[in-house]
């Protein structure tokens, strides 16, 4: 059995639920890297 | 029809686009991942009662009556407790229930971590309130703990059987998630306490619960997004490689079969050595680098004891960075290595792993000698991203060699492996280390056996990875037990 296309509705839907767990994390990326650089100062 | 929960329920309709599971096990994993983050509590904790400085037991008080003491502190050794229950239950209740897990389907196990997970923050809220450790150690350390395991094995199996062709990038996503969980949890838990703190208390109590009530619905959220391809979905345009690769079977073994084959064992212990070595180097690598390199690492000479306060706490800034800059390597060697390993095969991503490791670890030592930062802060980067690997491109060996029928119950019962390495780890590196220092070894110097005895851990594992062959035929399931086992697990059933 074979995946039939995904409709762009879809891929909206992608775009959504990957920012909802994407700019949380790129907030906590973000927050670390605050941190981090101290070792480069 | 079937319930809310059932796995019937989650086959995907025709169309259904497979790119919106990894962010639902995203969102489990993200959440659960505040595991690693919990000494961000520590601090707080420890002055409970006394909110400005800690309000020590009476020393002659025992063991029990701490347990239920009111009036004293507790100290950060005890609340320390609580990482090594996350990671025994965590091990324990994914091998126990990682065969009802393949049965149910995701989304009931997301369901029932949730509720763990959820829960746990909110009984250790009650706990801080009324000032009862064990109410900390059974919410968060046993229930949140057995939410841990649900939540880190419910998407496995589902995220495998959607990515036939990206078996490791697809579980290295999901696992990626695990190890950034403590970078929004701890910050946000900082602004948290920060915001409900007042005279009279730490604001524990009310951001354990609003963490609680927050993860609760990002893993529901989480664990609703779920959806199972139909039986033997694949994607479009794929077709599977021509069977020439024996180290990827078509066939599957039984969860009950499988761990008794020298496969899983050897497996079991690559991953037990990967992690217990990675361990010891996260523990020790902040301090490492403060006495090993002492005032140099802010521009001065002389050894961290010649330095002052104000010196002393610049240097342990810099190591909070270091650490903070391992954590980001650690995620993404999760993503990198395990999208590799689609190209390079499981077994000589964990030849590069052991090999690559082996060197780094003892060669740690001469960087510190040499006195090169650079060099040493670059060794302990790239070890971080092994270890993370390790993690993300085991299930996708396992897939490999079990098949996929039961790939989340067999990665279940391989988290003992992580268990056991969560206690080896630590109990060897500062064994071995206040052995030397009892001895007269100086503090910046006993890290030196330490790392050549964590590269040994790497050999034992190189050994084990390169004695991985495919696995016997009389341990994989028949057609007919197949059909059966699929029945069983109520696949097939209405789309959604």
């Amino acid at each position: 059995m074979s995946e039939t296309r995904s409709s762009p509705v879809s891929w909206v839907l992608v775009v959504v639920a990957w920012g909802a767990v994407g700019l949380p994390l790129a907030w906590g990326i973000y927050k670390t890297l605050q941190t981090a650089v101290k070792i480069f100062r | 029809m079937p319930g809310l929960l059932s796995r019937e329920r989650i086959i995907a309709q025709p169309g259904f686009n497979r790119w919106l599971v990894p962010p639902a096990a995203l969102a489990i994993h993200l959440s659960i991942g505040m595991a690693y983050g919990f000494s961000v509590f520590w601090l707080p904790l420890s002055k409970a009662i006394g909110i400005t400085q800690s309000v020590p037991c009476p020393a002659e008080m025992g063991f029990l009556a701490r347990l239920f003491a009111t009036s004293c502190d507790w100290k950060i050794s005890t609340l320390g407790w609580m990482y090594t229950l996350f990671f025994v239950f965590l091990g324990s209740s994914a091998a126990l229930f990682g065969r009802w897990v393949e049965r149910v389907g995701p989304r009931r196990a997301g369901v029932v971590a949730a509720f763990c997970w959820g829960g746990g923050f909110v009984i250790s809220a009650l706990g801080v309130h009324l000032h009862q450790i064990w109410m900390l150690w059974v919410g968060s350390g046993v229930i949140g703990g057995c939410g841990l395991g649900l939540g880190y094995i419910s998407p496995v199996s589902t995220l495998i059987k959607w990515f036939p062709d990206r078996r490791g990038m697809a579980t290295g996503m999901a696992i990626m998630g695990f190890g950034g969980g403590a970078m929004i949890g701890s910050p946000l838990a900082n602004l948290l306490m920060n915001h409900f703190k007042t005279p009279t208390s730490v604001g524990v109590t009310q951001t354990f619960v609003t963490m609680g009530l927050i993860y609760f619905v990002s893993m529901l959220c989480g664990a609703f997004g779920y959806r199972m391809p139909a039986p033997d979905w694949k994607p479009e345009g794929w077709t599977p490689p021509a069977g020439s690769n024996a180290m990827i079977t078509r066939r599957h073994a039984h969860v009950s079969r499988a761990w008794r084959t020298p496969q899983f064992w050897l497996l079991w212990t690559v991953l037990c050595m990967n992690v217990s070595a990675g361990i010891g180097v996260i523990g020790m690598a902040s301090p490492m680098l403060q006495e090993v390199f002492g005032g140099k690492v802010i521009g001065l000479v002389g050894a961290l004891q010649d330095l002052t306060e104000d010196q002393r706490t610049q240097v342990a800034t810099i190591g909070a960075g270091f650490a903070a800059l391992l954590s980001l390597f650690n995620i993404t060697g999760r993503i990198v290595w395990a999208s590799l390993s689609d190209y390079w095969g499981r077994k000589r991503t964990y030849v590069v792993f052991f090999a690559l490791g082996i060197v780094l670890y003892s060669l740690a030592p001469t960087a510190g000698r040499l006195g090169s930062v650079p060099l040493f802060v670059s060794i302990f980067c790239i070890i971080l991203t092994m270890y993370g690997g390790g993690f993300a491109t085991i299930p996708a060996y396992l897939a490999d060699m079990f098949g996929t029928q039961h790939v989340g119950a067999i990665h279940g019962r391989l988290l003992t492996a992580w268990s056991t390495a969560g206690i080896l780890g630590p109990v060897l590196v500062n064994y071995i280390r206040e052995y030397q220092i009892d001895r007269g070894v100086a503090p910046g110097s006993a890290y030196t056996t330490t790392m050549y005895i964590l590269a040994g851990l790497l050999v034992i594992g190189f050994i084990a990875n390169l004695s991985v062959k495919p696995v016997d035929d009389r341990f994989f399931m028949s057609d007919a037990q197949l059909a059966e086992e699929r029945r069983l697990a109520h696949e097939g059933g209405a789309r959604r």
